[in-house]
């Protein structure tokens, strides 16, 4: 049995995963990076992508992040998600519906900001049309 | 003196709202633990939000941004007042406008300039009586079902959009926090600039940022209001319908109370008008 590192998927609105895993591969804001067990201490931004948890030496879970934070220190890794989804749940009618609703918020914007955070949404929505299945 | 007829229709609307208060507290008791639970589900995302920053804020150099360190100026508050979008709870909607209230004469008398952004609907209809040019915003779009993250969302947004752009220097919520059904205490709490919480000096190891920890702070920052708020959202409905519960049971009691007086009421009438009768044909046999 391989050394373990605890792992915790944290949403807003409850704690998705909290489970010792072998490794766990985390889409950060300067590319994807591999955690496992005396990872250095570290604090990182999240981009929009997959985190892919590895117990016993293959992939056992999958889910789309919309954003957030993740911080390591040698026996954990807490990933603070603004959204997440399990994989298996992203179908193509899903995305769809969410790239319309970016799209939509994009012509009501008013403001800058407005705009800056639909163009978010689109890219966000874009993503994940990439893992729809 | 009230007819028959009277008392028996006063006695059967008092029981239909006696249905009613008793079935609104039963609702009221289904969705404080629906509330309850959404509250418990939230705990653990605000903890670690919490540790990572104040292992953030430790590290910084001087001050941080305006979000951590303030604008350094103290001379326009923002009062945040959280309450329900429906009465008919207690004393809940009132007990927190009568806190917000507090807290505005307070800022008032020292000079500072007061805005009020109203979460909920009830606060907005009791402030503008005093307050009308005051309240800047209200926001009544939420807690249809159980409060979504994105709700506190739009509220946050709201305010971290108006410190970008200067309207502020301090902002405050008042909100309820729930204790029990039986009681819920209104709270202020300071969310920008954001109190950060003691550091426990064990923590203190080096971390490596990703990008630079400035960044990660301006993203962090915004993030934590969304927190805080969607916090405080939940401990509102939580303590909503607590104070729901509680009033509609003393509703559904005053209506048992009201509903024995009136059947005695109802029975001594009918029993005084047998006897008047009674006497009425007696006397009536005795004259002839």
């Amino acid at each position: 049995m391989a050394a373990t590192l605890h792992l915790e998927v944290v949403s807003p609105e409850h704690l998705l995963l909290s489970a010792p895993v072998e490794m766990v591969v985390v889409p950060g804001t300067e590319g994807y990076f591999g955690v496992l067990p005396q990872h250095m201490l570290l604090l990182s931004t999240l981009r929009p992508g997959v985190i892919d948890v590895y117990t016993g030496g293959a992939i056992s879970e999958r889910y789309y992040v919309t954003g957030g934070f993740a911080e390591v220190t040698g026996a954990s890794c807490t990933v603070l998600v603004d959204e997440a989804l399990p994989l298996t749940s992203l179908t193509k009618a899903f995305v769809a519906d969410r790239l319309a609703k970016a799209k939509a918020k994009m012509d009501a914007a008013a403001t800058e900001e407005d705009t800056r955070r639909a163009a978010e949404a689109i890219v966000n929505a874009e993503a994940m049309a990439e893992f729809a299945v | 003196m009230a007819s028959l007829k009277d008392l028996r229709v006063r006695i059967a609307s008092v029981q239909s709202t006696k249905k009613i208060t008793s079935a609104m507290k039963m609702v009221a008791a289904s969705k404080l633990r629906r509330a309850q639970d959404a509250a418990e589900a939230a705990r653990p995302y605000a903890e670690r939000m919490e540790r990572m920053l104040s292992n953030l804020a430790g590290s910084t150099s001087a001050g941080g941004p305006p979000m951590l360190a303030g604008t350094g100026k103290n001379d326009v508050h923002l009062v945040v007042v959280m309450t329900a979008n429906r009465g008919l709870c207690g004393g809940f909607n009132s007990n927190i406008v009568r806190q917000a209230r507090g807290l505005i004469r307070e800022l008032l008398d020292q000079g500072k300039t007061v805005k009020i952004l109203c979460v909920g609907r009830k606060g907005r209809d009791n402030l503008r009586r005093d307050y009308r040019n005051l309240i800047v915003d209200t926001v009544t779009e939420f807690g249809r079902k159980t409060v979504q993250f994105s709700e506190a969302d739009v509220v946050a947004t709201k305010i971290t959009d108006m410190f970008k752009a200067g309207e502020f220097d301090v902002a405050t919520m008042v909100y309820a926090r729930f204790k029990s059904a039986m009681s819920q205490t209104p709270t202020r709490q300071q969310i920008v600039p954001f109190p950060v919480p003691a550091k426990e000096s064990a923590a203190s190891a080096v971390y490596n940022y990703e990008p630079g920890d400035n960044e990660i702070l301006a993203s962090l920052l915004p993030r934590n209001l969304a927190i805080q708020v969607f916090r405080a959202l939940l401990e509102n409905a939580a303590s909503e319908q607590g104070a729901k519960m509680t009033a509609m049971d003393s509703a559904t009691r005053n209506a048992t109370d009201m509903i024995n007086g009136l059947t005695m009421k109802y029975n001594r009438t009918r029993q005084a008008q047998i006897t008047k009768e009674l006497i009425e044909i007696i006397s009536g046999a005795e004259a002839i």
